[in-house]
């Protein structure tokens, strides 16, 4: 459990995905995001539905886990597709009865919103946190906003910011797995009770743990200074970012990808999207 | 060989919470260590020694007296912040709890956190993480998790941070108390081979006293000065002193001592326990009280 979180949805491996340069990983998410809000034809979102198994294959990922990132959104699925389905009017009618008038643009629309969802959080999942760890994340961000800092924004100091709270996620669960137990073994109950009572139940794990919280930051402050710790001027980094063939060869995918994309909208029969 | 620290008077008080509450931590501490000498500081809770080492290390700047490091005054009015930064350069630390010192969660980006600081090109702090964790033996662990080392093998993350920035001088800040037995020995066994092969100073503050025999020279602490200094020999062979301070001394030596009390002459300064075996055995052969042949 501990490692999970630790690693958020890190899936290890050493796939073409794995191997992309963090900083282009994040661009080319936006990339693919604003290539999917582009798509407005039946024949773009196959086009879409394709690239999406593609960059399941090239991720090497299993589809069950992808399955799995997907299941929060279950809620949001129904809700937009009933939405959909109910208060959109068309032309042809399905059902028509009391209330309820569906029509098939009402479906259809439902069913291209839906693919839009899973596929815009499948597929940015799979390129940046599926893929990538959340530490070389964090490094690309910094990297990529470097020139920000020109401007005054604590930039280094938001990455160092990420990466120690990554750090100290493990520590800090194992810290409240234990008062929780030093709780337990006084007789504390936290899963009985009202919602209110399980609550006030938390309080006696979170002070102490805020308590040790500080302490360690404290600690931590201290150490970083006698490892000449002066913030982020002047500093250098051990591993340096390097662009390859991989994310060139990915950056021309993508561009093609939505290049196809707008040319089927423009000259392509078929439905489009309403929304 | 020069002195790498020498302190010289120096005082320290913890500002308290009301004017005039100030609690007094180091009083007139005098002392100097060679380069590469091994150190070791006791003391029992409270009589100073962290106090000490923060300052040693730059991290707190003392109130009274004179400290050098390498040769050059850390104390006065014209000491600049790139002084400051220079002393921790040269004079690390390595602290008691190996979780609340890790900076990143790789291991190798976390020794090179250090060089990084220090503004070094990638290839050369490279060349200085492969070299330090070599040293400490961890090479095989370079891409691991830190969170998922043990105790011992994280402190010795944590030294391979503190060397990979070229230090000259370590100190060690109760870094053995967390650990386990086997933990504390794999740690022991990196600080003597840092001090034997590299030659790196090394100052470790310990409750443990057979850590403390392991040193060239001991210094004991009480209410914030220095009681006794010698050789573990030396310093060992007053447990009474020691005692007194509210501190242990090894277990041979207090055996030793024992015996010594009973009426046979014994050395005390023996803190192998195979020797200390031959030691009782030889008196007990040609004992003046001839109780053994009976």
């Amino acid at each position: 459990m501990r490692a999970d979180i630790a690693f958020g949805q890190y899936y290890e491996g050493d796939s073409f995905l794995h191997r992309l340069d963090p900083r282009w990983k994040i661009l080319f998410a936006i990339l693919y995001i604003v290539v999917i809000f582009l798509a407005k034809n039946v024949f773009s979102f196959v086009l879409l539905i394709l690239s999406a198994i593609f960059l399941i294959l090239l991720s090497k990922i299993r589809l069950r886990i992808i399955f799995r990132g997907l299941r929060p959104l279950i809620f949001i699925i129904v809700f937009t597709a009933i939405i959909n389905i109910f208060w959109l009017k068309g032309k042809t009618v399905l059902v028509d009865w009391w209330i309820i008038h569906i029509y098939l643009e009402g479906l259809v629309n439902a069913l291209l919103i839906v693919i839009r969802v899973v596929i815009l959080v499948a597929g940015t999942s799979i390129l940046l946190t599926y893929t990538t760890t959340p530490i070389a994340l964090t490094d690309g961000l910094e990297r990529l906003l470097s020139p920000l800092a020109k401007i005054r924004l604590p930039v280094h100091e938001f990455s160092m910011m990420m990466t120690i709270a990554l750090r100290f996620i493990p520590t800090l669960v194992e810290e409240t797995e234990k008062i929780m137990n030093a709780q337990k073994a006084r007789g504390a109950d936290f899963s009985t009770g009202s919602l209110v009572r399980r609550a006030k139940a938390l309080i006696p794990i979170l002070i102490p743990l805020f308590i040790s919280a500080f302490r360690r930051a404290e600690e931590l402050a201290t150490a970083m200074e006698c490892r000449c710790y002066t913030g982020g001027r002047g500093r250098t980094r051990m591993n340096v970012l390097h662009s390859t063939w991989r994310d060139l060869v990915m950056l021309l995918l993508l561009c093609a990808l939505g290049a196809a994309v707008v040319l089927i909208n423009i000259y392509a029969p078929g439905y489009t999207l309403a929304m | 060989m020069s002195d790498i620290i020498r302190a010289e008077h120096l005082s320290y008080s913890y500002p308290g919470e009301e004017e005039g509450q100030s609690v007094q931590a180091l009083r007139d501490v005098s002392f100097s260590v060679k380069e590469g000498e091994f150190v070791a500081v006791l003391g029992h809770n409270g009589c100073g020694k962290s106090t000490l080492a923060k300052i040693l290390c730059m991290i707190l700047l003392p109130g009274e007296g004179k400290l050098y490091i390498d040769g050059k005054d850390m104390t006065g009015e014209d000491v600049t912040e790139e002084d400051i930064y220079e002393g921790r350069r040269k004079v690390g630390m390595v602290f008691q709890n190996p979780d609340n010192q890790l900076v990143a969660t790789i291991v190798e980006e976390d020794v090179a956190f250090g060089p990084e600081n220090l503004g070094l090109p990638p290839e050369k702090i490279r060349r200085r993480v492969d070299w330090a964790l070599e040293t400490v033996g961890m090479t095989k662990y370079a891409r691991h998790a830190t969170h998922r080392l043990s105790g011992g093998q994280k402190q010795r993350i944590a030294i391979a941070g503190a060397i990979a920035m070229d230090r000259k001088c370590i100190i060690f800040d109760e870094s053995t108390a967390m650990l386990d037995p086997h933990g504390r020995k794999e740690v022991m066994d990196t600080i003597s081979r840092l001090n034997r092969e590299e030659g790196i100073t090394v100052i470790h503050i310990t409750h443990y006293m057979n850590e403390a025999t392991m040193a060239d020279r001991v210094l004991v602490m009480q209410d914030g000065g220095i009681l006794m200094e010698g050789t573990p020999e030396k310093v060992f062979s007053q447990p009474e002193k020691l005692w007194k301070a509210g501190l242990d001394v090894p277990q041979t030596t207090e055996l030793l001592w024992y015996v010594q009390q009973a009426g046979y002459d014994v050395a005390l300064d023996i803190f192998d326990p195979a020797a200390c075996a031959c030691e009782i055995a030889k008196v007990l052969k040609g004992t003046p009280h001839g109780r053994d042949n009976a």
